[in-house]
Formats: structure tokens, sequence, C-alpha cells
């Protein structure tokens, strides 16, 4: 896996990206991410002299879905060209070295690159019993993500159970699992949401940190405001008829067909930030709304624990457990009233005194 | 506590306590009131009660003689924020998503932008009686502290949730758990102030009507 260091575009002209289609990569990219017209230019320019970051990622609790999404993003892009090119020093998955030499390279690229590197995790890291849930080499996930994390410039959460603790987190949450961002934090940290994160994203992270040597402006959820600002809602292609009131009632009605809205079949669209409905997957193929599927709000905090993916956002997330009880409760003390108040009505009646008519003479 | 568990919060425990709370508090009152009884009238009827307690149910529905010229802003604008919030409780459509949830039943509901407008005069005409009762001195010195806190109660929902479908203030994510929350502050509380009259209008209607027909009012 490991390049020597080189430029980036005579990586990329290795693969046959003309420089032409490389300027069109970056001037879209910089529209996506809303900068302004010439941070297209200064993006390729910045891109296509450097020098391929050194990149290090690790791999602690997760499914390997956030490096699917990556790597099978639709060949060949340059998306999926950039990250051949930059220099990944360490990736479990796609690494050929394997046990003690993968260990060593991890040691190398971090002594080689100390403060420089810029370091991808994904995977929650679990905190119960002290870490044993998920260990690499006979170390923990989180003795390894300290140690790598200082020498790191800045850390890209890629994925929602790096980012947020995702569905390892889900409860009951038995392995204490964490987020990166609840374990370091003196470093600066890009959360990169979704399972899986969208590819060009997380291209657009790093041309941003490549051209302009910082991280892109981020949402208080530590999100790349230019991929995460709006909801899939707000985007989507089906809003014209949540706002006409047609929605499909099952999957295969007639609604359905007609690719009406699909909240009332637990679409969490209106509550999920994520730019599924403008970038989509597959090279633009499609996308969960559009292949007849609400939305599950992956890239949300918790997204997993936030009631059913089928039930609509209006209707309750988890069952009325105590409103019978309370309904007989309120039954039961309304009877006690009812007799105190009879009772009260009763002793008055016993204690009337009948006026007669000499009392009156009195 | 993110927003998305603040939301999860009110669409879960909170819905559960607010609703648990709302039924507790509306069988006691109604066992409470409709338990009393009330003494049996021995006189002669003047008139047959029953009719006259329903037509007493729908006649105070209407303004009595000369009230409306009086006091317009109390039956106009009371008219239109009560048909208002009906529109808006029972045909949003994610709100009879709530029912469905609830209830198990639904019904067809009307476009968004249709509820929006009625939403934006609901909170108009809201604005205008709460002004109505703070300039006028009569009102003004007839209100307790339970006439502008209930007036909060409904306000505060309609208001939340038209700023939740427009994105505006908050994130839609936090405005509608808050929208929610205000939502269950009003069921809390609905069975214990003056708001529970949603509950007991007609029966009191009813019962003044059926009283006065006895003592020979006119139906």
């Amino acid at each position: 896996m490991r390049h020597e260091d080189g430029i980036l575009m005579a990586g990329l002209a290795q693969h046959g990206v003309s420089r032409r289609s490389f300027m069109k990569f970056c001037a879209t990219l910089a529209s996506v991410m809303a900068l302004p017209p010439a941070a297209g230019l200064a993006m390729a320019e910045a891109m296509a002299s450097a020098r391929r970051p050194s990149v290090i990622w690790l791999p602690f609790q997760e499914c390997t879905g956030c490096t699917e999404s990556i790597t099978r993003s639709h060949s060949p892009t340059i998306e999926s060209l950039i990250f051949n090119v930059i220099s990944l020093d360490y990736q479990e998955t796609l690494m050929a070295a394997a046990g003690h030499q993968a260990e060593e390279a991890l040691q190398q690229a971090i002594k080689d690159n100390f403060g420089k590197y810029l370091l991808i995790v994904d995977g929650s890291i679990p905190l119960g019993m002290d870490g044993a849930y998920s260990t690499i080499g006979g170390r923990s996930n989180l003795e390894i993500l300290k140690e790598v994390a200082k020498g790191a410039a800045a850390i890209v959460a890629m994925g929602s159970c790096a980012a947020y603790g995702g569905i390892p987190k889900a409860n009951p949450n038995p392995t204490g699992a964490v987020s990166v961002a609840d374990v370091i934090k003196d470093k600066p940290i890009v959360n990169v949401p979704g399972c899986p994160p969208i590819p060009v994203v997380m291209t657009g992270v790093l041309a941003h940190y490549l051209t302009f040597g910082s991280l892109p402006e981020l949402d208080k959820l530590g999100r790349p405001k230019a991929f995460y600002g709006e909801t899939i809602h707000d985007r989507c292609y089906r809003r014209s008829f949540y706002d006409q009131g047609k929605f499909a009632k099952t999957f295969d009605d007639e609604g359905a067909r007609n690719g009406w809205c699909l909240f009332e079949l637990g679409c969490k669209g209106p509550v999920t930030y994520n730019a599924c409905a403008t970038t989509k997957w597959n090279g633009g193929t499609s996308w969960p709304v559009e292949s007849g599927h609400g939305c599950l709000g992956c890239s949300e905090p918790d997204f997993w624990d936030a009631g059913s993916f089928y039930k609509a956002l209006s209707m309750p997330a988890t069952p009325l457990k105590t409103v019978g009880v309370a309904a007989a409760a309120g039954a039961a003390v309304g009877v006690a009233i009812s007799f105190a108040n009879r009772a009260k009505k009763s002793a008055a009646k016993a204690a009337h005194e009948t006026t007669t008519l000499p009392d009156l003479e009195k | 506590m993110n927003e998305l568990q603040f939301l999860t919060w009110v669409r879960g425990p909170g819905l559960n306590l607010a609703i648990s709370i709302f039924l507790l508090g509306v069988f006691v009152r109604l066992f409470e009131i409709y338990s009393l009884g009330r003494k049996k009238d021995l006189s002669e009827p003047r008139n047959v009660g029953g009719a006259s307690g329903i037509n007493t149910v729908f006649r105070r529905s209407l303004p009595a003689e000369g009230m409306l010229k009086k006091s317009p802003i109390s039956y106009i604008g009371g008219y239109i924020f009560h048909i208002g919030l009906a529109i808006i409780v029972f045909l949003f459509v994610p709100h009879i998503k709530f029912f469905q949830g609830l209830l198990g039943i639904s019904w067809p509901g009307l476009p968004s932008q249709l509820v929006e407008f009625v939403t934006i005069v609901t909170i108009v005409t809201m604005l205008v009686i709460l002004l109505d009762r703070i300039t006028n001195p009569v009102k003004r010195y007839l209100s307790t502290f339970q006439d502008w806190f209930t007036w909060a109660l409904t306000f505060l929902p309609v208001l939340t949730g038209w700023l939740a479908v427009r994105h505006l203030l908050l994130p839609y994510t936090t405005m509608l758990a808050v929208h929610i929350l205000m939502v269950e502050l009003l069921l809390v509380f609905l069975p214990f102030t003056k708001l529970f009259h949603a509950f007991t209008v007609f029966g009191s209607r009813w019962f003044n009507g059926t009283v006065n027909g006895h003592k020979g009012v006119a139906v």
C-alpha cells in the first residue's frame, strides 16, 4: 500500500485521468461544498501539487461497510483514485501485510510522519471490561487510538460508529461503546457519519484539507456543513408530494408506485442531515428514497434507538406503557372522591337542624 | 442529550408520561363532577327538561342577542381559533398518523399548505384575542393567572408547530421536539385548568338548559 512520496496529479495521470477532467472534478467538489468558484481552481492547484498525505486508517468496532463504501464507489471515479494515490500507510482490510508486519507498518508510519498524518477511524471504541471487547494485536482499541491520535494532524471519524458510537452503542450498549470524540479531546475531529457515509463527502474533506490546510466548517455535531447542512426531506425530490398530502401507505400500493412521499412508512428524512438526496449513491445512480425505501436517519447520533424505522416520525416512538394504569387509577381516584363527597353530603344532611315556627319567633 | 435523543424522549417516555397524567386527570375530574349529583327537584316541571338541555347545547354556540356587536373579537375570534385548532389537530397528516399510532384509526387529511394557511390565521387570531384581553380594561380586570397561562398553553403548540414546519429559529429536529413537548405540557395541564371545558362544555350546557327548562325558561 505504501507509496513513495510523490505528486498527486502524477498518480492520477498514471490512471489515465486528464488534467481537464481533474479540474472539472475540483470545480464540482467546490460547488458541492458551497465554496466560491475560485476555490475549484485553488483546490486543483493545491491537490495537483500536493505530496501524498500519509493516512492511517484504524478500524475498531465496525463492519467494514465504510471501507466498502469508499472502495466500491462506482469505479473508476476520481474519488476512488484519490484514495488510491494517498499514502494509505495502514488499513487492515486493504493492506497486504498482516500480524506483526502490519503493526510494524503502523509504528513506522507514526514515526515517519509524526504530527502530520491524517488519522481516519471507523468503528466505535469499547470501554467496557477495560476495552477487552475489541483488541488488535493484544492491545485494546482505546490504547491504540490514544497512541495514534497523539501524532495526528487531524482525525476523521468515518461512519456513524466512529462519529457517534453507532450500532455498537445502541441500547443496551453491551460493550460500553463510545465515539472518537468521546475519547480524544485535544485534536481537530471531523465527523463523517452515515451507515456507510457517502464517498464524495470523504473526498471533499480530504480535498479541503489538502487545499486549505484546514478542516472544513463543521456543524455542532462535528459534521462538514457543506454536506450535512440540510435535511434529506428538504432536498428530497418527493418533497412536493409531502406538501400535497400524497403519501404511500404501503410499500407496494399505488402511492408507492407513483413515487409519493414515504413519511407515513417511517421515513426519517425530516430529521436527518445528509447529502444523499443531492449527491446520490453509486455514481449518482440512485439513493434509498429513490429506490422506494424511507430514510433510516443513519447519519444522526443514536439513530438506532430513535424508534422504529417503519413508524412515522409523528407516531409514539415507544409503547405507551403506563397509560392504561393511569386511566384506571384516575377512575379509582375519581370514584373515591365521589364517595367522599357523598359522605360529606350525608353528614351535612344528618347535621341539618329543622327550623320550626317557634324558632323564628324567638 | 442530543437533538435526536430529545426528540425520541418526547416521542417515547415523555409522551407516555404526559398521556398518563392527562388520562388520570380526565378520569378523576369526570368522575368527580358527574358523581356529585343533585337533589331531586320535587317541583312540577314547567317545561320538558330534556329538550331545553339539547337546545341550550346548540344555542350557546351562537352569540346572545346584541352580544356579537358588543364583543365581536371574543365571538368571531373565538370561532376562528377553535375551528382552526380543530383543523390543525385533526386534519394535518402527521397528526393523523399520531392518532393512528395511538388509537389505530385514521382518516384523510388536508394538503399541508392549506393546513399551514389555517395555522397562520389561527396564530394571528389568538394574538388578536390576547391583545384584546390586555387592552380591554374589563377583560383585563377579570383575567386571572390561569387565563394567561391557558392561553400560552394553547398558543405555544401551534406556534412551535408552525416554526418547525417552516424551519425557523431552531433546527427542525429540535423545534419538532419542542413542539411535541409543548403539546405534552398542554395535555398535562388540560384536566386541571379551565381547558377542561373541552370535556365539560356540552355537559354543563345540557345541565343548565335542563334546570332552566324545569324552572320555566322558554326552550
